[in-house]
C-alpha cells in the first residue's frame, strides 16, 4: 500500500519547567501519520499524548527534533506560518470543548468558517453532528455532549486536512461519547480527513486503523488493526 | 457584522456593570478636563472680545487735578492713539429701605468728546440726556441686588452734598468687569456701585470745572508702554499724579487675571490628577479583563486567528468602553462647563458669554485616554498571545503558595482556614494585590483632594477674620486726616474701642523686583486688628522697619534684614529706604505693615490717620453704622460680618462650586474602582470558591473568603489613600499661590473621615452586589467546565 505521509516526527522531545521541576513530557518520538487514516494515540494520564497532539497541531513547539506536516517543518515554522497552518489545515477538538461562551452554537462555527478558505456552511456542519435544532443556543444552554458535538462541527466546518481530537469523549458519558465517536468516524470515512484521536480509553482503539501506545513520553508499541469495529459496538 | 465583532458586543453587554463603572472613571477624568478648560477658555475669549469691542484702555492714571488742556499734550506722546480724561469721585449712596452703608464711584461721561475708550454697554434703558444733569447710569452688579431699574430714583452724597439722581439705564463697562471697591479684596456688589454721570454735572458736584483726575489711554500696538508710562508720570507729577499703570495693575483686569490663573491652576491640577488616575485604573482593569480571557485567546489562536486580528479584536472591545466613557465625559464636561461659566458670569459682568467648545482640548484629552487604554490593551494582549496556545489553554500551573509572613509570626493558630486562604492569596499575587490596593487608594486620595478645599477655606476665613481682623467695623476716611477723627469716633455711642490705621499706596522695589501695593500703619498695641506670624501667633509691630506678607517677601526676594526701596504714590511722593523687619502670615491680600507713627514720619506727615478699626457693643451695630454713614468725612464703613458673607458668596462660591463638581466626580471614581475590583476578583476566583461549595462550605463561608479579600484590600488602601490624598492636595495648594489669596494647606479630620466613609460604603455596596452574584451562580456547573 502506497501510503502518503501527512505527519512525520523525528526524535522530538518536549520538556516544561514547572517552578523548580523539569517535566519531560516527550522523550524522543519518531512517528508517521498517513493520509486518510484514523489513528488513536493511547496512553495514560501524563504519558505525553496531549503534548504530542499539540505539537502536531502547531499549538506548541518541541524542545528538540523535527516535525513535518507534508513539506512544512512545523518545528522551524514562524508564528505566521503556524497561524496559516492552523487556519487552513487543522481542525481541533478539545477535551473541554473550548467553545466561546458569548457566541451561539452556530456563531461558534461561523467564527471559524469566516476565516477559512473552503469552508462548508456552518448550518451544514451542525447538521452533520445532528444539532440543527440547537443552532441558536449558547454553550451554557447545551449539555456536555452537545457542546462537544458543536466543537466537532466547528473543527470539521473548515474542511480541514487533519482533525486532531484531544480526549473528545473524556468529559462525556458512554452514550454521548459513542455519538461523538460516530460523528468522527463519519467525517473520517466520508470526507477522508486524517484523524488523530488521543485518549486514555483503550476501548476506543478498536475503531482505529492504527493504535499508537504512548508511555512516559515514548512510543511503546504501534498496533495495526486488521478490522475496525464501528463506534456503536464499542463498550467501556 | 462578522462573528468576532458580535463577540465584542455580547461581551460588552455581559460585563455591562463593569463597562459602566470603567466608563464612569473615564467620564470623570474627561469631564474635569473639559469643564475646566472650556470654562476658562470661554471666560478668556469673552473678556478678549469684550475688551476689543468696547475699547478697554491700555494705560491708566489717576491724579489730583489737571486742566483739561493737558490732554492735548498727552495725545502728542508717540504711541498714544486716544485719551479719555474723566472725573472720578467717591460717592455715598442712599437707597430707600436700605440701611447698610453703601459706597460707590462716580464716573463722568462726556457728550462732547466721544472716545472709543471704555465704552458703555447698556443692559437696559438709555444713555443720559445731555441736557438733563440729574440722569445717571448704574452698574448692573449694584443694580441687581437692589432691584434698581431705569426710572428709579436714588440719593447720592458727593463732596458732602446730597443730591437726587434719576436712573435712566443699567450699564456694564470693560473697566468694571470685576466690580470691587478700592483697597478691598472681596467684592461686595450690594455695597459698592459704579454710577456714570454727565461730565458737567459731576464737574459741578466735585468742584472740577475744566479739569480731570483720571486718564484712560489707548495705545498703538507697537507703543512702548514703559516709556509712555515714564513720560506720563513726569507730565502728571505737578498735578498730583499717582503713577500711570498698565492693564496688569488695573483693578478689574488684575482680579480677573488672578482668578483666571487660579481657575487654570485648579483645572490643570485636577485634570492631570483625574486623567492620570483614570488612565491608571483603566489599564489595571483592561489588563485583568484580558487576563481572564486567556483561554479564549488561545482557542482563537488554535483556529488560526493571527495575533494581529486578536489584538485588534480586544482593542475594539476596550475602545468601545472608552468611547462610551468619552461620550458621557464630553457631554457632562460641556454641560458642567457651561453651567460653571454661567455661574462665573454672575460675578464677572460681561455683556455676553462666548461659550467655547474647546475642540482641541476634547481631542487631546480623549485621544490621550484612548491611546493609553489601547497601549494597556496592547501590553496585556502581547502577554497573552506570546504564550504558545497549548500552554495558554492548560490550566495555569498551581501557584506556589507559602505560609505567609503573618502566619509565620505565630498567629496561624488564630486564623481559620479561609482566612489563611485570603492571606496566602494576597502574598502569592503581590503585584495584583498592590495594584488593587493602589487603585482603591487613588480613589480614596482623590476624594480628599476633592474635599479638603472646604477645610482650607474655612481655616483661611477663621484665621483672617477671627485671629487677625477682629474688629467689627472698618471705617475709612475720605482723606487722611488728623487724629481728632479718632477721638470723635471714640465718642460715638456703642463704640467700645477705636484703633487708628494709616494706609499708603506704594511701589516697593528690591533688586530687579517690584510690586505695587500698600503699607498699613498700626499702633503698637493693637488689640483688634493684628498681624500674625507664620505660626499664626499675634506679632507686635516693630518700632522701625517693615513687616511683609510672606508671599510678598517671596515675590520681592527679600527676607528679614534686607533693604527695601519704597516709593510712596501719594502725599509728598517720597522714595525711602526701609529695612524688612520680618515676614508675617496673611492668606488674603499682600501688604507691608509698619508702626503708624514710623509710617507718618517716613512720609513726612504729622499724626495722620486713614481710618480706624472699631469694636462695637453687641446689638449696637445697626445704629452705629447708620450714624457713621451720616458723617460727611467718612468714605466707607465695612462690616466684618458682611465681609465674611460676601467672601463665601463670591470667591468662596467659585471654588466651592467647582469643588462640588469635582467631589461628585471623585465619588464616582471611588465607587467605580472598588466595584470593578470586586467584580474582577469574583470572576477570577469563581472556580476556586465553587470547589469549596462542593466540599460543603456554606454560601456565607465562601462569601467570606471573597469579601474578606475585598475588605483587606480596602483596609490596606485607606492609609495609603490618605497619604496619596495628602500629597496630591499639597501639590495642589502649591500651584494655587497668588496675590489675591493663598489657600492654606489644611486637611481636617472630617475630610479624611469622609473619604474613608465613601471608600467603605463603596466597598460594602460592591461587596453586597458581588455576594448577590455569588449566591446566584450555579456553582456546581462552574466546576464542570474546564478552567
Amino acid at each position: 500500500m502506497n501510503k502518503q505521509v501527512v505527519f512525520q516526527t523525528q526524535a522530538i522531545t518536549r520538556h516544561y519547567e514547572m517552578g523548580d521541576m523539569v517535566v519531560h513530557a516527550l522523550r524522543g518520538i519518531d512517528l508517521e501519520l498517513y493520509a486518510g487514516e484514523f489513528a488513536v494515540i493511547l496512553g495514560m494520564s501524563g504519558s505525553g499524548k496531549s503534548t504530542l497532539l499539540n505539537i502536531l497541531g502547531g499549538l506548541d513547539l518541541p524542545s528538540s527534533g523535527q516535525v513535518y506536516y507534508q513539506d512544512l517543518e512545523l518545528s522551524q515554522a514562524s508564528d505566521k506560518e503556524l497561524t496559516d497552518y492552523r487556519r487552513h489545515h487543522v481542525g481541533f477538538v478539545f477535551q473541554f470543548y473550548n467553545l466561546i461562551p458569548s457566541l451561539t452554537a452556530l456563531e461558534n462555527i461561523s467564527i471559524v468558517t469566516e476565516i477559512a478558505e473552503h469552508p462548508m456552511q456552518p448550518e451544514h456542519a451542525l447538521e452533520l453532528v445532528g444539532l440543527s435544532d440547537r443552532m441558536n443556543h449558547f454553550p451554557a444552554q447545551l449539555s456536555g455532549g452537545q457542546q462537544q458535538r458543536v466543537a466537532i462541527a466547528r473543527a470539521i466546518a473548515k474542511n480541514p486536512s487533519v482533525l486532531l481530537c484531544d480526549e473528545p469523549t473524556g468529559a462525556l458519558d458512554i452514550e454521548t461519547g459513542i455519538t461523538v465517536l460516530e460523528t468522527l468516524d463519519v467525517v473520517n470515512r466520508e470526507l477522508g480527513t486524517t484523524t488523530a484521536v488521543i485518549t486514555h480509553n483503550a476501548s476506543i482503539s478498536d475503531m482505529a486503523h492504527r493504535v499508537i501506545y504512548l508511555n512516559d513520553g515514548q512510543i511503546s508499541k504501534i498496533q495495526q488493526n486488521e478490522t475496525r469495529i464501528s463506534p456503536h459496538q464499542l463498550s467501556w | 457584522m462578522n462573528t468576532l465583532d458580535r463577540k465584542v458586543f455580547r461581551e460588552l453587554w455581559l460585563i455591562r456593570g463593569q463597562v459602566f463603572a470603567i466608563a464612569m472613571v473615564i467620564a470623570a477624568g474627561l469631564s474635569t478636563v473639559i469643564m475646566s478648560y472650556s470654562t476658562l477658555e470661554s471666560l478668556q475669549q469673552t473678556r478678549e472680545r469684550y475688551y476689543q469691542e468696547y475699547g478697554f484702555a491700555d494705560l491708566f492714571a489717576s491724579l489730583k487735578r489737571a486742566p483739561i488742556k493737558l490732554v492735548q499734550r498727552i495725545k502728542q506722546i508717540p504711541g498714544v492713539v486716544d485719551v479719555d480724561a474723566r472725573v472720578k469721585a467717591p460717592v455715598r449712596i442712599s437707597l430707600e429701605n436700605v440701611d447698610d452703608p453703601m459706597q460707590g464711584l462716580l464716573v463722568s461721561i462726556d457728550h462732547q468728546a466721544i472716545t472709543s475708550i471704555n465704552k458703555i454697554y447698556l443692559r437696559e434703558g438709555r444713555m443720559p440726556d445731555k441736557n438733563l444733569q440729574t440722569e445717571v447710569l448704574v452698574s448692573e452688579a449694584f443694580a441687581q441686588p437692589h432691584d434698581l431699574h431705569a426710572g428709579d430714583v436714588m440719593q447720592i452724597i458727593v463732596n458732602g452734598r446730597k443730591q437726587t439722581v434719576h436712573i435712566v439705564g443699567i450699564a456694564l463697562s470693560p473697566e468694571f468687569i470685576y466690580q470691587i471697591a478700592p483697597g478691598v479684596i472681596i467684592p461686595d456688589f450690594s455695597r459698592y456701585g459704579i454710577i456714570w454721570m454727565q461730565r458737567e454735572a459731576l464737574e459741578t458736584a466735585y468742584d472740577m470745572k475744566g479739569a480731570f483726575n483720571d486718564l484712560s489711554i489707548k495705545l498703538t500696538l507697537e507703543a512702548k508702554q514703559q516709556l509712555i508710562i515714564q513720560q506720563l508720570d513726569s507730565l502728571l507729577k505737578p498735578y498730583g499724579g499717582l503713577g500711570a499703570y498698565d492693564r496688569e495693575l488695573q483693578v478689574s483686569h488684575h482680579f480677573l487675571s488672578e482668578e483666571f490663573k487660579q481657575l487654570d491652576s485648579m483645572g490643570s491640577s485636577f485634570s492631570f490628577i483625574f486623567l492620570a488616575v483614570s488612565i491608571f485604573l483603566l489599564n489595571m482593569v483592561v489588563g485583568r479583563i484580558i487576563a481572564s480571557q486567556r483561554d479564549i485567546i488561545a482557542t482563537l489562536k488554535a483556529f488560526g486567528f493571527s495575533n494581529r486580528v486578536i489584538a485588534f479584536h480586544y482593542s475594539k472591545l476596550i475602545a468601545l468602553i472608552v468611547v462610551i466613557g468619552m461620550v458621557i465625559g464630553i457631554t457632562a464636561g460641556l454641560i458642567l462647563g457651561n453651567n460653571l461659566a454661567k455661574m462665573y458670569m454672575e460675578y464677572y459682568r460681561f455683556p455676553y458669554l462666548d461659550y467655547q467648545l474647546q475642540i482641541k482640548v476634547i481631542v487631546y484629552s480623549a485621544g490621550v485616554t484612548l491611546l493609553a487604554a489601547l497601549l494597556g490593551t496592547y501590553i496585556s494582549i502581547r502577554k497573552a498571545v506570546l504564550l504558545q496556545p497549548a500552554e495558554a489553554m492548560r490550566p495555569e500551573i498551581p501557584a506556589r503558595y507559602n505560609v505567609t509572613f503573618l502566619e509565620s509570626l505565630g498567629i496561624k493558630k488564630y486564623l481559620s482556614q479561609p482566612s489563611r486562604m485570603v492571606l496566602r492569596h494576597f502574598e502569592r499575587h503581590p503585584i495584583k494585590a498592590i495594584l488593587s490596593v493602589l487603585g482603591t487608594a487613588f480613589a480614596c486620595g482623590i476624594m480628599i483632594v476633592g474635599t479638603f478645599f472646604m477645610d482650607a477655606m474655612d481655616y483661611m476665613v477663621e484665621t483672617e477674620f477671627k485671629l487677625s481682623q477682629r474688629e467689627d467695623l472698618m471705617v475709612s476716611l475720605i482723606n487722611p486726616s488728623s487724629y481728632k477723627a479718632i477721638y470723635e469716633l471714640n465718642n460715638i455711642e456703642g463704640v467700645l474701642r477705636v484703633e487708628p490705621y494709616r494706609s499708603a499706596a506704594v511701589k516697593m522695589y528690591a533688586g530687579s523686583y517690584s510690586h505695587r501695593t500698600s503699607i498699613q500703619g498700626f499702633s503698637k498695641n493693637n488689640h483688634l486688628h493684628r498681624v500674625l506670624d507664620i505660626q499664626n501667633k499675634p506679632v507686635n509691630i516693630p518700632e522701625t522697619g517693615i513687616l511683609l506678607t510672606a508671599f510678598l517677601a517671596k515675590k520681592l526676594q527679600v527676607q528679614a534684614g534686607d533693604q527695601l526701596t519704597v516709593e510712596f504714590l501719594e502725599g509728598k511722593r517720597l522714595t525711602r529706604q526701609l529695612q524688612v523687619a520680618g515676614v508675617i502670615n496673611q492668606y488674603i491680600g499682600l501688604s507691608g505693615y509698619m508702626d503708624i507713627d514710623a509710617l507718618n514720619q517716613l512720609m513726612l506727615e504729622g499724626r495722620v490717620v486713614s481710618g480706624a478699626y472699631l469694636a462695637i457693643e453687641d446689638g449696637a451695630g445697626y445704629n452705629t453704622q447708620a450714624y457713621l454713614k451720616g458723617l460727611p468725612q467718612i468714605a466707607g464703613v465695612s462690616e466684618k460680618k458682611s465681609l465674611i458673607e460676601s467672601f463665601y458668596a463670591t470667591v468662596g462660591d467659585f471654588i466651592l462650586t467647582y469643588i462640588a463638581f469635582v467631589t461628585g466626580l471623585s465619588v464616582a471614581i471611588a465607587f467605580a474602582v472598588i466595584y470593578n475590583n470586586a467584580r474582577i476578583t469574583l470572576a477570577e476566583r469563581t472556580r476556586e470558591l465553587a470547589s469549596l461549595r462542593v466540599l460543603g462550605f456554606t454560601r456565607g463561608e465562601i462569601a467570606y473568603i471573597l469579601l474578606a479579600e475585598l475588605g483587606l484590600i480596602t483596609l490596606l488602601a485607606i492609609p495609603v489613600g490618605l497619604l496619596i490624598g495628602y500629597w496630591m492636595s499639597y501639590g495642589f495648594i502649591v500651584g494655587l499661590q497668588q496675590d489675591l489669596f493663598r489657600i492654606p494647606f489644611i486637611i481636617e479630620m472630617p475630610t479624611y473621615a469622609y473619604a474613608i466613609l465613601v471608600v467603605i460604603c463603596s466597598a460594602i455596596i460592591s461587596g453586597l452586589i458581588v455576594r448577590h452574584k455569588l449566591n446566584q451562580l450555579d456553582l456546581v456547573s462552574v466546576l464542570k467546565v474546564k478552567e
